[in-house]
């Protein structure tokens, strides 16, 4: 379908444009960013924004609470058009708009400053709670990964979304089985995450995060009640090879030879 | 000369009524609890404007972040929950998605100090106001009165960002009139004398009243200070009062550290450099007991600000 060869596309352009941001920069959070492009490119396909308008009152919201995957938002806004592809070069500059982590003063597009973990579900529930209560049909997503769920405040939100009957939020679990430590297996299991969420009480998916189709499929169902999950089987730094391998990827200060394989990369996705 | 008197209308009362009121003006006002409603009267919102009334259950943490949620899209929550729950349980929320984001979240923590009773040490703060100055951009307010409670609710609904309320639940004095105006970073001077001057707040004006009176029998004037304003303290009126007179008690239901007396001393030590003494909880943990004994226990009563008067002179 058409539509999917647009969004991944799109996909495409997003991830390059954050492996151009992080080699400029020298390092960043590279594994956790890879891993929720194809989702930032089917959002943000469909949500309602206005780029000439970020704080536009009639639209769809995003939170980032996996706050340092920011660099992969940035490029998402950076390619809709909220600012200057330029810009993306002041990763982490000093003064820069565009810091690690998403800050909604800073940041044209950015709906709520992240990073501490943990407390982003909780900020976007409370904007679907202030929607419903106004009567407004708009949506918010919130992106938090399976690591960041060993927060227990996270589970406050999400029972407290579910009592609430939050059909217009949509939360998407980032499940790329890594933390910074290890792996989740290894540092706190997750266990089922779709079985949770259900018992929970919200309407749940499990989908492939590199399926383009598949995200979208399950961010174009409509509950009556309940808020929806889409577990996202995703592998941290997806979509290149060689950092999909590399043990500690999380936050990665690249080499010589990685800023080599970084630039081949770049321009594999270019031929794309 | 400032009078007090015991009041008949509680503290939660005028804090539950005024919301009330304040939301059927104004649609953008909501009202979060978490679990704690009926102990600060505001069930009652539950039924009258059950739209701008969200009990998020007993998840402190959460709730500010609905509240930072809340005020994205234009609402004004005041959220509550007994004061160590509404600071030390949910610091970095209330620093991060409330301040650092910019949000505009009006948190009142009640009873705090000994006024907890019979809840005891795990109930207890004597640091609240100590964490809630370190956050930039946050304004902290030790209410008096009920008074102060109706006026300085519908002054922060109008001022955008984080407001801090420590206040007691059940009235105990009156020190105001229903008309009295408060401006949020001035202090209110009650009483003038020309020895000492005590600076007090919350409960603890009261005790300085009384204490003024012990002093004047014995022929000592001071000055008494209710500065409800703990950040931005009002420099101007503490300078103002250490040169008139020959030193500074202060006096609050609260650890001496990181409090009223800190923030006192902070702007005496930059300017004036006049004697100070501090009545406050000396960097002791909280216990059950009721009020008179607490207060006998943390040496928050009116004859301890006197002794402290008299050290100075």
């Amino acid at each position: 379908m058409e539509k999917y060869l647009e969004m991944e596309k799109f996909s495409k352009r997003i991830r390059k444009e954050t492996l151009k941001m992080l080699l400029h920069r020298g390092f960043g959070h590279l594994g956790g960013a890879m891993s929720i492009v194809e989702t930032l490119a089917v959002l943000y396909t469909r949500m309602k924004v206005d780029p000439t308008n970020p704080k536009l009152d009639d639209r769809d919201y995003l939170v980032l609470s996996k706050g340092h995957a920011g660099p992969a938002l940035y490029s998402t806004l950076a390619l809709k058009g909220f600012f200057d592809l330029e810009l993306l070069n002041t990763l982490n500059n000093n003064g820069t708009l565009l810091p690690s982590h998403p800050d909604r003063n800073l940041t044209p597009g950015i709906d709520m400053t992240t990073g501490s973990l943990g407390q982003g579900i909780s900020a976007a529930v409370g904007i679907a709670i202030g929607l419903q209560r106004k009567g407004s049909q708009r949506k918010v997503y919130c992106i938090v990964g399976d690591g960041e769920l060993n927060e227990g405040q996270c589970w406050e939100a999400i029972q407290f979304a579910a009592h609430n009957n939050l059909n217009n939020f949509t939360l998407l679990i980032d499940e790329n089985k890594k933390q910074l430590d290890g792996t989740t297996e290894e540092i706190c299991k997750a266990f089922d995450l779709a079985k949770k969420l259900e018992s929970f009480g919200f309407d749940t998916r499990r989908v492939n995060g590199a399926s383009i189709e598949e995200i979208d499929k399950a961010i174009s169902v409509e509950t009556e009640k309940s808020p929806k999950c889409i577990v996202l089987d995703t592998i941290k730094g997806q979509g290149v090879e060689y950092f999909e391998k590399l043990k500690a990827n999380h936050h990665i200060r690249f080499t010589e030879e990685m800023k080599e394989i970084l630039k081949s990369e770049i321009e594999k996705l270019d031929i794309e | 000369m400032a009078k007090y008197e015991l009041e008949n209308q509680e503290m939660r009362k005028a804090y539950s009524s005024t919301l009330d009121e304040m939301i059927n003006e104004d649609k953008r006002v909501f009202v979060l609890e978490a679990d704690l409603s009926e102990a600060i009267s505001t069930n009652s919102i539950a039924k009258t404007n059950k739209k701008n009334y969200i009990n998020c259950g007993i998840m402190e943490a959460n709730m500010i972040g609905v509240a930072s949620g809340l005020s994205l899209v234009g609402d004004i929550p005041f959220v509550h929950t007994f004061s160590p729950f509404a600071t030390r349980r949910d610091f970095d929320q209330i620093f991060l998605s409330g301040a650092y984001a910019k949000t505009n979240i009006k948190i009142l923590g009640s009873d705090p100090g000994i006024y907890t009773q019979h809840n005891g040490g795990t109930h207890t703060s004597f640091e609240d106001i100590a964490l809630m100055r370190t956050i930039p951009t946050a304004t902290v307010l030790s209410i008096s009165d009920t008074t102060m409670m109706k006026n300085i609710l519908r002054q922060i609904k109008d001022i955008y960002g984080i407001h801090y309320l420590s206040a007691i639940r059940k009235g105990s004095y009156k020190v105001y009139n229903e008309d009295e105006k408060f401006e949020i970073g001035k202090g209110k001077v009650l009483r003038e004398g020309k020895d000492i001057t005590i600076i007090a707040c919350g409960i603890m004006v009261v005790e300085a009243l009384k204490a003024a009176d012990i002093l004047e029998k014995e022929g000592i004037d001071v000055t008494v200070i209710d500065m409800f304003t703990i950040k931005p303290i009002d420099k101007e009126l503490v300078k103002k009062y250490s040169k008139l007179t020959k030193g500074i008690v202060t006096a609050e239901n609260h650890n001496i550290i990181g409090g009223l007396g800190s923030a006192v001393a902070e702007v005496i030590v930059e300017n004036t450099l006049v004697p100070m003494r501090r009545v406050g909880v000396e960097d002791r943990f909280g216990q059950v007991g009721t009020l008179d004994y607490l207060q006998k226990e943390y040496k928050l009563t009116a004859e301890e600000i006197v002794n402290k008067v008299k050290e100075l002179l």
